[in-house]
C-alpha cells in the first residue's frame, strides 16, 4: 500500500503533516507544482467531499501524467458545481457529455489519442456514485471489459445528492434519503439491496480497483498515481461524504470518512487483475454508532424510537467486511 | 471504380475512403452489413490509422463517437430503429456540443410490434435532434451521400445521418461507382475541428447552461442548418466537379416541368415513383416528381419553388404522426402555404409493406381527380382493422392487438381472443 509507518501523527485524527516528511516524500497537494486541476471558485458546498476529493485525485493524475490529461464528467454534482455557465473551474480539458455515459465518452476521447499517436495524453472519466453505479453502469462494464485505456474514478457519496439526496444503489442500508424515508416499520432504506462496484469492477479482471476515502489523501494520491502508472481500464472509487445529503456538519467531512474506514463500514483496499494486493488497515476501530450518530439520515435508529437492532445489522456488515478483507491486524482482531 | 456490390458493403468503402480515425459497431438489421464491413478493413490492416471499437449498445457508440470527436478524431457509426431510439439521449447531446460525427441510418421500422423492415420512421423521430438527414435515392447516392457528409458535417460541425432504406438499399446487391482513394482526398481535407480537447489548450465542452444563454445555443444550432441549405448545393456542384455525377443537393425534380399532380417522396420509393410517373405520362397525364433529398435542414424555398407551379401534390411518405398524420407531409404544406396549393398525404410502405407501381398508380390517379382523402393508407387491409375494432366494442378483454391482426390474417391459428 501507499501506507507508510509514520511516528508522528496528530492525537486522535491519526494525520501526518506534510512538514514531518522528507520533500520527495510529500504528497502532490503540498507541492508548489500541483495543477490546481479544479480551481477555487467553485460552487460546491462548505465540507463537500466530492470537491476535495476530486481536487487531489485529477491533480494527482495530472501529476502522473505530466499534466497531459483529459478529464470526462458524468453529470452530476461534480460537473455542475464546476461548470456554472459562464464559468468553468477546470483547468484541464474537460468535457461533459450525459449522466449515464461518461466511460464510453472516455472511450472515445482514448480512442482519439491512439488513433492520433498521442500516446502520452491519458484520460480519466469521474462521476457521482449514481452516475457510476446506476445509470452509467453499462457503459463502465462496457469500458472494462475491453480493457479501454481510462482510469474511471466514483465518487461515491452515496446517493443522488444532486437531484436533492435520493436513493441509489450505493446508497446503505437504513440511511434515510428522499425516496428512503424514515417511515414505517423499516425506516429508511432496506436491507438486501445495493451493489459492491469495486468488487464487480474486480471481476472484469482490470489492472486494478481501488477504494480510498478522502481522510487518507495520501493513500488516495498514491492510487491515483499508481492507476496512472498503468494502461488498460482502472477504477478507483474513492468516499466522499456529503454534509448536505448527510445531514452532517461541514466539518465532519473528513472525520465520517475517516469513521467510515476505521468502523470497516467502507473497506479501503487495492487489487489488481481481480485480486486483492492489499488493504488499509484498521488502526483505531470503532464502532458502529461513532459513524452513524453524527449523520442525520442514521437519526431515526436512535433517541425515542431507536432501532438497535438495525444498528446491530450494520455492525455486523462493517465486521463482515472487517473479516473479509483482513482489516484489523491479528492481534488486535482477537484482542 | 464500378462494382457489383451490396449497398451496405459499398457504402462501407465509401466510408473508409473518408479515412473515419474511430468507428464505433454495435449490431442491429438492417445496419449491420456496414459496420462489419468497416471492422475487416480495419483489422486487416486496409483501414489504417482508425480504431474500430465493439461497444456495447447503441447509447455507447453514440457516446464513444461524442468523446472521440471531442477530441478531434473523425468518426463514424451507423444504427437503426431501435438501435436509434436507444442512443437517443446522445444523439441530441452529440448535436448540442456541435460534434460532427456522421452516422449512417439504415432506415428501420419502430416496434412495438417489433418489425425489421423499412420505413421512415426511425430517422424521422430525431427530426428535432438537430441533426442534419440526407436521405439517399440509390446505393450510389448513399455512396456519394456519405463523402459529402463529412465534409458537410465538419465544415458546420454538427452531426449528419445519411439514410438510406434498410434492405431495399442496404441489401441490394447493384452497379455502383465506388471512387478513388484519390477522388476522396480531393473532394474532402483532413478533419480540422472547431474545437478539441487538448492538454495544450484546455477548454470545456459541456457546460451547463442556464436562461441566460441557453436559447442562442439552440437558436446557433438552427443557424447552422440555415448555412447548410447554402452548403448542400454547393457541395454538391463541387463533388459534381470532382466525381462527375450528380448527387446530393437539397431536392430533385423529375418531369415536373408541366406537371399538374406533384408526387413528393424521400429515399428508394422514387425509383418506383418515377416508373409509375413514366407510365402514367405515356398516357397523358401530367404529372411529376419532387424528391426531398435533404430533409433536415429541411429546404422550404426549394421545395415551394418546385410546387407553386402544380395544381395539387400528393406527399408519400414512409412515416406516420400517430393522432395526426403525415410527418414530412406537414413540412411540405408549411413550404407551400398560402398557395392555395391541394396537398394529399398518402402513408404508405410503414413496416416494409411494399410500395408497388400498381398502388401507385392508383392512387396517383386519384390525386389528379382530387378524389383522395387528406390522410391515405396505402394498401390498408381495412377488413382487418374493422374486424380489430369490432373487436374490441365486443370484448373489454380484447387481448393484444397484433397478435389478433395475425390471426385475422390467417398467420397464426392461436385465437385466445376471438
Amino acid at each position: 500500500m501507499g501506507y507508510q509507518t509514520v511516528k508522528f501523527y496528530q492525537t486522535g485524527t491519526y494525520t501526518v503533516g506534510n512538514r514531518l516528511l522528507a520533500p520527495d516524500e510529500r504528497s502532490v497537494q503540498a507541492g508548489e507544482l500541483r495543477s490546481n486541476s479544479i480551481n477555487s471558485g467553485h460552487r460546491a458546498c462548505q465540507g463537500c467531499g466530492e470537491a476535495l476529493g476530486a481536487r487531489y485525485a485529477i491533480d494527482a493524475a495530472m501529476a502522473e501524467s505530466n499534466n497531459q490529461l483529459i478529464a470526462v464528467n458524468a453529470t452530476g454534482c461534480l460537473e455542475v458545481f464546476s461548470t456554472p455557465y459562464p464559468e468553468s473551474s477546470w483547468q484541464v480539458p474537460w468535457i461533459h457529455s450525459l449522466f449515464g455515459n461518461a466511460p464510453a465518452v472516455a472511450t472515445g476521447v482514448a480512442a482519439a489519442m491512439k488513433v492520433k499517436g498521442k500516446t502520452e495524453v491519458r484520460v480519466v472519466a469521474q462521476g457521482g456514485d449514481g452516475g457510476t453505479t446506476d445509470i452509467g453502469f453499462g457503459c463502465l462494464s462496457g469500458m472494462f471489459e475491453r480493457n479501454d485505456d481510462v482510469l474511471y474514478i466514483c465518487y461515491d457519496n452515496e446517493a443522488y445528492m444532486n437531484t436533492g439526496v435520493q436513493r441509489s444503489s450505493a446508497t446503505p442500508p437504513t440511511a434515510r434519503t428522499a425516496t428512503t424515508m424514515p417511515v414505517g416499520k423499516e425506516p429508511g432504506n432496506v436491507f438486501g439491496q445495493g451493489k459492491n462496484v469495486p468488487e464487480i469492477a474486480m471481476a472484469h479482471n482490470i489492472p486494478y480497483v481501488a477504494t480510498a476515502t478522502v481522510a487518507d489523501l495520501r493513500d488516495l494520491e498514491y492510487k491515483v498515481r499508481k492507476a496512472m502508472k498503468m494502461h488498460g481500464a482502472r477504477y478507483i472509487q474513492i468516499f466522499v461524504p456529503c454534509p448536505l445529503g448527510w445531514g452532517a456538519a461541514s466539518h465532519d467531512t473528513i472525520k465520517l470518512a475517516r469513521l467510515a474506514k476505521e468502523t470497516g463500514m467502507f473497506p479501503v483496499f487495492e487489487a489488481e487483475h481481480g485480486e486483492v494486493t492489499g488493504v488499509l488497515k484498521i488502526r483505531n476501530k470503532q464502532p458502529i454508532e461513532e459513524y452513524l450518530k453524527p449523520q442525520k439520515r442514521f437519526a431515526h435508529l436512535f433517541g425515542k424510537h431507536a432501532h438497535p437492532e438495525m444498528v446491530a445489522h450494520l455492525q455486523a456488515i462493517a465486521d463482515r467486511n472487517i473479516r473479509k478483507y483482513g482489516l484489523l491486524d491479528e492481534e488486535k482482531a482477537h484482542g | 471504380m464500378l462494382k457489383q456490390i451490396e449497398g451496405s458493403k459499398a457504402v462501407a468503402e465509401a466510408v473508409a475512403l473518408c479515412r473515419p480515425e474511430v468507428i464505433c459497431a454495435y449490431p442491429i438489421s438492417p445496419q449491420t452489413h456496414i459496420v462489419e464491413g468497416l471492422g475487416e478493413m480495419v483489422k486487416s490492416g486496409e483501414l489504417t490509422p482508425c480504431e474500430f471499437i465493439n461497444v456495447e449498445s447503441e447509447f455507447a457508440a453514440m457516446s464513444v463517437a461524442i468523446g472521440s470527436s471531442a477530441a478531434g478524431a473523425r468518426s463514424y457509426t451507423a444504427t437503426a430503429s431501435q438501435g436509434l431510439l436507444f442512443m437517443v439521449e446522445a444523439v441530441y447531446n452529440a448535436a448540442g456540443l456541435g460534434l460532427p460525427i456522421v452516422m449512417t441510418v439504415a432506415n428501420r421500422a419502430i416496434g412495438a410490434p417489433i418489425n425489421i423492415w423499412n420505413d421512415h420512421s426511425d430517422s424521422l423521430s430525431q427530426r428535432d435532434s438537430g441533426w442534419m438527414q440526407l436521405f439517399a435515392e440509390t446505393n450510389q447516392e448513399a455512396v456519394d451521400l456519405h463523402i459529402q457528409a463529412f465534409k458537410l458535417a465538419e465544415e458546420l460541425s454538427m452531426p449528419i445521418m445519411v439514410c438510406m432504406d434498410g434492405f431495399i438499399l442496404t441489401h441490394a446487391f447493384e452497379r455502383v461507382d465506388i471512387p478513388t482513394q484519390e477522388q476522396v482526398d480531393g473532394y474532402l481535407p483532413p478533419f480540422d475541428p472547431r474545437q478539441s480537447l487538448d492538454p495544450k489548450e484546455p477548454i470545456s465542452i459541456g457546460a451547463m447552461v442556464g436562461p441566460e444563454a441557453f436559447m442562442e445555443v439552440k437558436y446557433l444550432a438552427h443557424a447552422k442548418q440555415m448555412q447548410a441549405l447554402e452548403l448542400i448545393p454547393q457541395l454538391a456542384a463541387e463533388f459534381k466537379q470532382q466525381f462527375g455525377r450528380d448527387s446530393g443537393g437539397l431536392v430533385r425534380t423529375y418531369r415536373a416541368d408541366d406537371a399538374e399532380t406533384m408526387i413528393v417522396a424521400m429515399g428508394s420509393v422514387l425509383g418506383t415513383v418515377k416508373d409509375t410517373v413514366d407510365e402514367l405520362r405515356e398516357q397523358g397525364h401530367k404529372i411529376g416528381v419532387l424528391g426531398i433529398i435533404s430533409y433536415r435542414p429541411f429546404p422550404l424555398k426549394e421545395v415551394r419553388a418546385a410546387l407553386v407551379n402544380c395544381k395539387r401534390f400528393v406527399v408519400l411518405e414512409k412515416s406516420l404522426a400517430v393522432g395526426m398524420g403525415g410527418i414530412v407531409a406537414t413540412d411540405v404544406r408549411m413550404a407551400v402555404s398560402g398557395t392555395g396549393l391541394k396537398g394529399f398525404t398518402a402513408i404508405a410502405g410503414l413496416g416494409g409493406r411494399n410500395i408497388t407501381k400498381a398502388s401507385l398508380h392508383k392512387l396517383f390517379l386519384e390525386a389528379e381527380q382530387e378524389k383522395l382523402e387528406p390522410v391515405t393508407f396505402v394498401d390498408l387491409d381495412w377488413d382487418v382493422v374493422n374486424k380489430q375494432l369490432e373487436r374490441e366494442r365486443q370484448n373489454r378483454h380484447s387481448g393484444p392487438i397484433a397478435e389478433n391482426i395475425l390471426f385475422d390474417k390467417g398467420m397464426s391459428t392461436s385465437a385466445k381472443f376471438g
